[in-house]
């Protein structure tokens, strides 16, 4: 089986949010980047494929040569092959049509790529890109095996969960669930000795088409000062919450 | 020109994301007609109500199960036959995983977790949450057909004093549109979900143990809210993963979130930060989740908790 796990390069989580140029442009200023978490556990169960059913594994991402630590930390965690397409990332369908050249030249059985990412929180690229493959598509995985052609899968749905069959060629968006928290693998020195001798090959992007464009950010207006409430007197947080909030 | 929009049901009856969908839509249109697009829906002509003017009703067994690709080709199918221009949709799970696929198959771009009514139409500029909720970004898109995917809570409901006609729609299915089957769904039946909820009550490592859930439950049941927890709670297996709300797992935009024995960790907020009022309970007054609550009470938990729920029963009582 050949594996494909689309790689997203995001600000980690506890990163502080500040924009520049006239709040046009995220300030990458000061910010560490990391995989994107809902694409690291898609490639800890890519891992496991490896592993257990001798599956390769590539990773690609869709940005400029900034991102190459975030791929070379795919590699030391055990990725066979990087790919990085040298674009910049600017929307969701622009990066959906050039993951698809890469899928569609490296003819793989399985696409795994995150929900969405933590950054943009699009939620749009593994959708789009199983659409432009004609592959089929489950969204929101939080289980998957594979027995020959054949993928099982359980979905997240509002409130419970669902169980699915599709035939490979396959794309999903994982999140947590496909592996636990506890079975992210921290890269050891030999990982990391061996990603450097790993292919990182850089492709050339297609025709760009992009079809929205980011054009302001904005940071929430700053909030007031909590209002705090005598634990003897919880009568007054009953009397806020209904007449002051109006949420009960 | 149309605005269409897809308006979901559960077992026939409408969501209530159905109804702000369409509220939005009829904003957006302006005097142009809102089109809504329901799979076997009971009374379809209930969506008059939030400005509809037309309902496209499926009414075929095979879609009976939510189907992406197939939902997405009816869809599609729907919104050329309308000629819609603008095509709007919820952000629930189910709507989420359709979006992307109608966005291709209309070539049209799409703008999710949107918070309010465009900007300005021309160009066609909303505002939608990112970076978890710590931004918004303003995105204009650039297609002639629009996609919008509107957050749960953003925009509200308006009610219309308006009839909607139902038709019975019966878009052509591909046996390609069923190569993703349903084996099976386990749901809680009558469970409110975090996505729906209006209230959401959420427990943090600050209650010790799973065993010391019922009174987050009773709470709950007495608001009527959905449970919830944050990332170390599902990550130590004391809840399940579906509770796990904050930047790694499900969005909380309710209108209220009671936060008890949780710090308040920059990636919980991040995921809690929709919600429009936010209080917490915690015996460390220093706990991060003060900055970010409207009223807190600091105390000890295990104390506060029951006695809140007795004032809540009481007060539930005399205003119901």
């Amino acid at each position: 089986m050949k594996i494909l796990v689309c790689i997203s390069h995001v600000p980690d989580t506890t990163s502080k949010i500040n924009f520049t140029e006239g709040d046009s442009k995220f300030d990458t200023n000061g910010v560490n980047f990391v995989i994107n978490p809902n694409d690291e556990f898609g490639l800890t169960r890519a891992m496991w494929f490896k592993e257990k059913q001798g599956a390769s594994v590539d990773v690609v991402n869709v940005g400029g040569a900034e991102t190459e630590p975030t791929l070379r930390k795919a590699l030391a965690i055990g990725a066979d092959n990087a790919i990085r397409v040298n674009t910049p990332a600017t929307d969701g369908f622009q990066v959906a049509k050039q993951l698809a050249k890469v899928a569609k030249e490296g003819g793989y059985d399985l696409i795994i790529a995150g929900r969405e990412s933590i950054d943009y929180n699009g939620g749009m690229v593994p959708g789009m890109l199983a659409a432009i493959l004609d592959a089929n598509f489950i969204n929101t995985c939080i289980s998957l095996e594979v027995e020959g052609d054949k993928a099982t899968a359980i979905r997240e749905i509002d409130g419970g969960k669902e169980t699915l069959t599709a035939s490979l060629p396959l794309v999903i968006g994982g999140q947590k669930g496909l592996v636990e928290e506890s079975d992210l693998k921290i890269p050891n020195m030999r990982g990391i000795m061996q990603a450097r001798k790993k292919p990182l090959n850089v492709v050339e992007p297609d025709e760009a088409t992009t079809h929205t464009e980011a054009v302001k950010f904005e940071k929430p207006a700053p909030k007031g000062d909590v209002k705090l409430v005598d634990p003897e007197n919880l009568d007054e947080l009953i009397d806020l919450l209904h007449n002051e909030a109006k949420a009960i | 020109m149309s605005v269409l929009v897809y308006t979901e049901t559960e077992d026939g009856k409408f969501k209530k994301a159905a109804f702000e969908v369409a509220s939005y839509a009829k904003e957006v249109a302006g005097g142009d007609e809102v089109v809504a697009v329901s799979f076997n829906a009971t009374d379809a002509s209930e969506l008059g109500k939030y400005g509809v003017s037309k309902v496209l009703n499926i009414q075929n067994d095979k879609l009976s199960k939510f189907n992406a690709e197939a939902y997405a080709d009816a869809l599609t199918q729907a919104a050329k036959k309308e000629g819609s221009k603008i095509v709007v949709v919820s952000q629930s799970a189910n709507s989420k995983y359709v979006a992307p696929l109608l966005a291709v198959h209309l070539e049209a771009g799409y703008a999710s977790n949107v918070m309010a009514a465009p900007e300005s139409t021309d160009p066609f500029t909303v505002k939608r949450s990112a970076f978890t909720n710590k931004a918004f970004n303003f995105t204009k898109i650039t297609t002639d057909i629009k996609i919008v995917g509107l957050s749960q809570n953003a925009f509200g409901l308006k009610e219309n004093a308006g009839d909607a006609t139902v038709e019975d729609f019966s878009p052509e299915l591909k046996e390609g549109d069923f190569t993703v089957n349903v084996e099976s769904v386990d749901k809680a039946k009558d469970k409110v979900t975090i996505a729906d909820a209006e209230i959401v009550v959420s427990g943090g490592r600050g209650l010790k143990g799973p065993e010391n859930w019922g009174m987050i439950e009773e709470m709950a049941d007495i608001l009527g809210a959905a449970t919830a927890c944050s990332k170390p709670v599902s990550d130590m297996g004391w809840r399940p993963h579906s509770e796990h709300v904050g930047q790694t797992g499900k969005p909380v935009a309710s209108n209220l979130y009671i936060a008890v024995g949780i710090s308040g960790a920059i990636q919980h907020l991040a995921g809690i930060n929709a919600a429009k009022t936010k209080v917490v309970i915690n015996n460390d007054p220093e706990a991060p989740f003060f900055k970010a609550a409207d009223y807190g009470v600091v105390g000890d938990a295990f104390e506060i908790v029951p006695k809140l729920n007795e004032k809540l029963k009481e007060f539930k009582a005399k205003n119901a």
